[in-house]
């Protein structure tokens, strides 16, 4: 019987000096700094292009877009346009996340639902975005477009990444979980929930972003009111580009932001599986 | 008295069992001595429930009136060890999960996780936990596989003492001294050799 010390912890890391805070804003700082330098640079290019006359139809300049986010900040109707959205599109992956984890279970579970479900589910990751969008239009009211196309870009992903998790739970902490008598709701909650974790939290990265792209462009192409796709619409049809940047920024800002905060969630909910 | 009945069990070709028959006293600890892969762990699997076998019987034993401990640890990274106790006792036994830890010397580490144990700790854990179900037979396939042999020692001290009997594998020629009686055995397929009750006749 060979006798093995006591490990030591895995999240172990040196103590950091000030030169470890400095690399970390350095690390922080550096890649918004290079790629707005490349866009400044693309900027100057295209304006001396089309002979310098700085009109920005083409490609506006990092500040013009600064000063046009700056300028909407300041106007009340850019909160409420900035909720109104954030609520549908949230709402739309949300609702996408918990039915994708539901058909994930139900085709796991079941034979015959997944002989059902996935071609279906399959054939919604296929399809164009803009025909959902139409027809989601023509058989709802337009406000509720963008919410409806988020949980349907969604569910498909998080169908995906479930369904490849469950079939990867360790086959042996179900044996145990049987060995130990657990019922099929604390086999869930001990043995599947921890172990899919890293995979609800892929889902979700990848899903924060799908549902933004797709909740946008149903908004741009439905023009609920108020909503920041159909600012962005507006922005086009006037073509003032520089606004129409700055609220692509806008979404790009929140679809990171609901990211974190669903980031923040699970790892919140996670710990309770310790203790 | 718990007894299995000419138990036969094939993986494909390959027979592990064939008409194999042993008895077990209804207390103390008898240890299960014989070459790797001779099918001593399908036994243990058989017993438990986890094989079913394709002839022979159990009596004396009824469906989940075992306990396993598996070869490996199969702990839970994201429980305590405190936590791994009380998940599987029975609700009117909850008090019980520090008399258990003090059983397999690891009182202490309660709060602690799996990844901060050494092996031998993770594997008195999984025994730990093995201890906490109820069980008319207990199978400890391996028990002491990295605990330093003075603590084994103590612990299958303990382990004679538990009301219900306990049929383990080992290879340990300490601890085969120390069981209650030992059990020879050969194969695949697995062959009884002989019976060997009481340290002092080995």
């Amino acid at each position: 019987m060979g006798w093995t010390e006591r490990s030591s912890s895995p999240g172990y890391s040196p103590p950091r000096g000030g030169g470890e805070y400095r690399k970390k804003l350095f690390d922080l700082l550096l890649p918004p700094a290079f790629w707005l330098g490349v866009w400044q640079l693309c900027a100057v290019l295209v304006d001396r292009s089309v002979g310098g006359r700085g009109n920005e139809l083409l490609l506006p300049y990092p500040a013009s877009v600064g000063r046009a986010l700056l300028s909407l900040a300041g106007t009340g109707g850019f909160w409420g346009t900035v909720l109104a959205s954030l609520g549908r599109i949230a709402l739309g992956l949300l609702a996408g996340i918990a039915l994708g984890a539901l058909l994930a279970g139900l085709t796991s579970a079941f034979r015959w639902a997944d002989r059902l479900l996935s071609p279906a589910i399959r054939v919604v990751q296929a399809a164009p975005v803009a025909s959902f969008i139409l027809l989601v239009l023509l058989w709802t009211g337009r406000d509720a477009v963008p919410a409806v196309i988020s949980a349907l870009m969604v569910t498909p992903v998080v169908w995906g990444s479930l369904s490849q998790g469950i079939r990867a739970v360790d086959r042996k902490l179900l044996e145990l979980a049987w060995a130990c008598r657990f019922s099929r709701m604390k086999t869930a909650w001990l043995i599947y929930l921890p172990s899919l974790r890293p995979y609800l939290q892929s889902a979700l990265t990848a899903s924060a972003g799908l549902a933004w792209k797709s909740g946008v462009a149903a908004e741009v192409l439905c023009l609920p009111s108020p909503a920041l796709g159909g600012q962005i619409y507006y922005s086009k049809y006037y073509l003032d580009i520089p606004e129409l940047f700055a609220w692509t920024a806008v979404a790009v800002a929140l679809s990171l932001l609901l990211e974190r905060l669903l980031s923040r969630l699970l790892a919140r909910w996670g710990r309770g599986w310790g203790g | 008295m718990i007894s299995c009945q000419n138990l036969t069990l094939s993986f494909g070709e390959k027979r592990v069992l064939d008409s194999f028959s042993l008895e077990l006293p209804g207390r103390g600890v008898t240890a299960l001595r014989g070459p790797s892969g001779c099918g001593k762990t399908t036994l243990l699997r058989v017993l438990a429930g986890l094989e079913i076998p394709q002839g022979g019987s159990l009596s004396g034993l009824a469906p989940g009136q075992t306990a396993i401990l598996f070869q490996e640890d199969r702990l839970l990274p994201w429980r305590t060890v405190e936590r791994h106790l009380t998940d599987v006792l029975p609700r009117e036994r909850r008090g019980e999960a520090g008399s258990l830890l003090e059983l397999v010397e690891l009182s202490g580490e309660e709060k602690s996780y799996p990844a901060a144990l050494s092996g031998g700790m993770g594997r008195r854990l999984a025994l730990a936990r093995t201890l906490a179900l109820d069980a008319r037979l207990y199978l400890l396939d391996e028990p002491f596989a990295g605990v330093d042999p003075a603590r084994a020692l103590r612990i299958l001290e303990r382990l004679k003492a538990l009301p219900a009997p306990v049929l383990l594998v080992s290879h340990e020629p300490a601890l085969l001294a120390r069981a209650d009686q030992v059990v020879e055995l050969d194969g695949p397929p697995l062959l009884f050799l002989e019976r060997k009750s009481n340290q002092k006749e080995l």
